[in-house]
């Protein structure tokens, strides 16, 4: 979807602020909201794609003006809403109206710390080979779907090279939408600045893009 | 827009000290979320979907266990050991298991080296990806519209925006991570630093040198 999200090469948002001393919490809602987020990961209702598509989806305005913890609880909420794990009045009153619905996994305290240790490996076994090899030219699609992506907008049809083979990785865009894993060979595209900004761009810069095999065609 | 009216506001009064320095409105604001955040937990844990014991163990493990000291500790052992290095080069994320940094938001790692002539940063344009196993919870400027927007196509102004000023004749390499590897830069080795220990070279390794908007504290003396 072309999104608010797909920030890369936009111009409008000012200058970065890097607040000195950052603290990793600025309120004590942003831990609780950060610690739910990854605990309802593990009820295997969504994955990692649907819930970035779920952020992606929220209200342009919305997104642009919001901290990223309101953004991560108002994506949590909808996806718990579309799936039927609470409804608008219970969120609003904290109130259980309804029991929960059977989840996968309910990770304790104690079993917490492997769990995040643990993580969530994406690559899978590969069942064909390369289809593109490192130091080959290769062009970027110019896809526009409607659904989820992880090609920006900057990079699409544009001329890169294969600097590497990154694994056989499960494929965000059919993932999202409950299509399967779809894995595939997932490769790092090096793009020359200017390729991608023009003279906007500084000559000798480059971008490298994670690409899956998807994405690509031969140049 | 009022909203992100506000948000230029807040950055022109470069009040960067104060508590709740990003907050997008007053204070009331933060209490509206505390409120809001505390209703949903309670029906989380009714509805029997999350234990609120476990929340705290998340919380203190990225506020006391998985931050950039994990990255610095990766970094010094690669300047201080070329086998470990090469091991880093050749599979990061076994490498940095070896020192005990895995899980969430690291399962696939890669190291990307600073050299005389290149300089490497790391940007997520599409959302917030960042190493986690290895630098903790990403900083708020990381995930900012800014930042997102203008790495990729204007990377010197940006690191000027953080008071890093590269050799003009160095070039830059942004990382954008749009799949789930996830990217550590080994920034280069200060000068002087010869015969440090592992622990001594930690410390000057500072996180923004870890994503390529800083350097080691130790700032490299100029050959010229």
């Amino acid at each position: 979807m072309n999104g608010l999200h797909d920030m890369g090469g936009m111009q409008c948002h000012g200058s970065v602020e890097p607040e000195s001393n950052e603290p990793i919490f600025h309120a004590a809602w942003e831990e609780r909201a950060l610690a739910m987020t990854v605990a309802m990961g593990f009820a295997g209702k969504w994955n990692i794609d649907i819930s970035r598509f779920a952020r992606e989806s929220l209200p342009p305005d919305f997104y642009l003006s919001k901290s990223y913890y309101q953004i991560w609880l108002a994506g949590l909420q909808s996806l718990m809403l579309e799936r039927g794990m609470v409804d608008e009045k219970e969120l609003e009153t904290g109130k259980c109206e309804t029991p929960g619905l059977d989840v996968k996994r309910i990770v304790s305290a104690g079993e917490m710390p492997a769990a995040l240790a643990a993580g969530a490996p994406v690559e899978r076994g590969a069942v064909v080979e390369p289809g593109f090899a490192i130091g080959e030219d290769v062009r970027t699609l110019n896809i526009n779907p409607k659904g989820h992506t992880r090609l920006p907008r900057y990079a699409r049809g544009k001329s890169g090279r294969i600097a590497a083979i990154q694994g056989y990785h499960v494929f965000p865009d059919s993932n999202a939408h409950g299509e399967g894993e779809n894995p595939q060979w997932l490769y790092c595209v090096c793009f020359e600045a200017q390729e991608l900004f023009g003279q906007a761009a500084e000559q000798g810069n480059k971008i490298m893009v994670d690409c899956w095999g998807a994405y690509l065609e031969h140049a | 827009m009022s909203d992100s009216k506000q948000h230029s506001k807040h950055h022109e009064n470069g009040d960067h000290d104060h508590d709740h320095s990003h907050a997008h409105t007053d204070h009331s604001h933060w209490s509206d979320m505390d409120l809001k955040v505390k209703t949903l937990e309670s029906l989380l844990v009714e509805k029997g979907y999350i234990d609120p014991a476990a929340l705290d163990v998340i919380v203190e493990t990225y506020e006391t266990k998985v931050g950039p000291r994990n990255g610095a500790a990766v970094v010094a052992r690669a300047w201080n050991d070329d086998a470990y290095l090469r091991r880093l080069r050749e599979n990061a994320t076994e490498a940095i298991a070896e020192l005990g940094f895995s899980g969430r938001q690291g399962e696939h790692m890669k190291i990307v080296e600073n050299t005389a002539d290149t300089h490497n940063m790391v940007v997520c344009t599409l959302c917030s990806c960042y190493p986690w196993s290895v630098l903790g919870l990403p900083p708020v400027w990381y995930k900012s519209a800014p930042y997102r927007s203008r790495a990729v196509m204007e990377p010197r102004v940006v690191l000027s925006e953080f008071g890093l000023e590269l050799p003009e004749e160095v070039r830059i390499t942004v990382w954008d991570s749009t799949a789930e590897m996830r990217y550590l830069v080994i920034p280069q080795r200060p000068d002087g630093t010869q015969g440090w220990s592992e622990e001594a070279l930690a410390e000057i390794v500072t996180r923004d040198s870890m994503i390529g908007t800083g350097l080691p504290l130790v700032r490299m003396e100029s050959k010229a």
